[in-house]
């Protein structure tokens, strides 16, 4: 019975978050395009598997993995707070933790699952949907264990985010024109569901057990870390998989980005 | 299923992992944990279900009615309502904003009471679900013109590093970290299909170049909004 309610709760709070976009939706679908869409039942019926797939989605997240990942992320920070003056080494699990929990929310998150499916076929397969969500994990780990470091040593996160957007631009121009726009959309589809209330909650323990950070100014800057860092890494990936297709192929022409254009 | 199967397999490793060798801690209500993951993996393969039949179709379909409407400003006027709407009670964003409220009144910046601090947060929260809707119009505007995205988001990051010289410091987290928060689960694939869609059906456009970039200026806008009202309010 208990479930039922929180079935019923959970999905209530689903409608509602959905309930704006729907109505957008409709009122220029009717007042605007005037049109009827073709195969409305379907797209209907597909609304509906993505409210009750969110909705399970997010009971289970809550039920199983949000508290435990919690409780981990506090008593992993507690561990090394006990420490008289601790150093930036004493925090190597909590790096640890980050990145491994990074990475494993990132491949769950069905936002990027989404623009991974969407990349694939766009790109006529040249983009691997699980190629790129793994780029994508690799970034987001790299960025929350930095981003980790960056809490216990207190440094200032602009620095860090700046010289981030250094190394995405020096990237750009050195890449095929063809990946660039979806690396950018990468930054931002990794941190929603899954990987915020996790990776907060890691940020906010960790900020409040390292003596002298204070939760609010340092406990921030995360979420931060976990949209830049994907960026590079899908422009990395990008540049590991043309070259590795060219080796693969002995003197065939036409690298990962300029095959993308035949999606056209 | 299978495919949910795999995409859920790393949280659980490493939770596995953490508790059982690093904190040698016995895992908690075990049942539980066991029927949550099964309703997690139930779950995910249904969303991608539905995105296929759903949500994938319909922002195409709403592209292409556009095109063939071919009223920019229609298009453009829904793009903002889509960004605003779908952002203003993204339930993320209501919590980073309340977050802030209490950071802006513990640095002096407003009264600490309760109805400074909503109005700061409601007013926030405006904010940033305003600077969503630009982006969207933005990014529209980009695939109907055609310029190149990398020179407007690399524009978008000199303005950020000139704005944070500036902005007050206990706003920077935030603002940096809002640019995250608004980029929902339902967003995602209706504004990626409404771009490649749109890039489908305009000629001279690619939708592999024009299509994708919608959600890079829907996490970009924010962080210059927030640190622009950091540094007015």
């Amino acid at each position: 019975m208990a479930f039922l309610a929180q079935l019923a709760a959970t999905g209530w709070q689903t409608v509602l978050d959905v309930l704006p976009i729907v109505v957008v939706l409709l009122v220029f679908q009717v007042a605007v395009l005037r049109r009827r869409l073709p195969n409305a039942r379907r797209i209907a019926a597909g609304f509906v598997y993505v409210l009750l797939g969110l909705t399970l989605f997010l009971i289970g997240l809550t039920d199983a993995l949000f508290p435990v990942g919690e409780t981990m992320a506090r008593q992993l920070t507690a561990a090394a707070a006990n420490l008289a003056a601790p150093a930036w080494s004493d925090y190597l699990p909590v790096y640890a933790f980050a990145a491994a929990i990074g990475f494993s929310t990132t491949v769950a998150e069905p936002s990027l699952i989404a623009v991974a499916l969407k990349a694939e076929d766009v790109s006529g397969g040249a983009v691997r949907a699980w190629g790129l969500r793994i780029a994508v994990a690799l970034g987001v780990a790299l960025g929350v264990a930095l981003g980790c470091f960056r809490i216990v040593t207190g440094t200032p996160l602009p620095w860090y985010i700046v010289a981030a957007y250094v190394v995405v631009i020096a990237q750009t121009f050195r890449s095929a024109r063809t990946i660039v726009p979806l690396a950018y959309d990468s930054g931002g589809v990794t941190t929603s569901t899954v990987t915020v209330p996790v990776v907060a909650a890691l940020g906010l323990g960790l900020a409040a057990n390292v003596p002298g950070r204070s939760p609010l100014i340092d406990g921030f800057g995360l979420i931060a870390f976990a949209s830049v860092f994907p960026i590079m890494s899908v422009l990395g990936y990008a540049k590991v998989a043309s070259w590795l297709d060219r080796r693969g192929k002995h003197g065939k022409t036409g690298s990962t980005g300029n095959k993308g254009n035949t999606g056209n | 299923m299978r495919d949910a199967v795999a995409d859920l397999a790393p949280i659980v490793g490493v939770i596995a992992f953490f508790q059982l060798v690093v904190l040698r801690a016995p895992f908690p209500n075990l049942a539980e944990v066991a029927v949550g993951l099964l309703c997690v993996v139930a779950g995910l393969a249904l969303f991608v279900q539905g995105l296929e039949s759903g949500l994938f179709p319909l922002g195409e379909a709403i592209a292409q009615g556009f095109a063939r409407k071919g009223s920019a400003s229609a298009l453009l006027a829904f793009a903002f309502c889509l960004g605003f709407g779908t952002t203003v009670a993204e339930p993320a964003l209501i919590a980073v904003a309340a977050e802030a409220a209490v950071v802006a009144a513990d640095a002096g910046f407003i009264h600490a009471t309760d109805a400074a601090r909503d109005a700061y947060a409601f007013n926030l929260r405006m904010v940033v679900a305003a600077s969503v809707g630009a982006a969207i119009v933005l990014g529209v505007l980009r695939i109907l013109k055609g310029w190149p995205l990398h020179l407007l988001i690399i524009g978008g990051y000199l303005i950020v590093t000139g704005m944070t010289l500036f902005a007050p410091a206990e706003m920077i987290g935030i603002a940096f970290d809002s640019g995250g928060v608004t980029t929902s689960t339902i967003t995602v694939p209706l504004v990626t299909a409404l771009g490649v869609g749109l890039a489908s059906s305009i000629k001279g456009r690619n939708p592999m170049l024009d299509g994708f970039g919608l959600i890079a200026f829907a996490s970009l806008t924010p962080i210059i909004f927030v640190l622009a009202y950091g540094m007015v309010v």
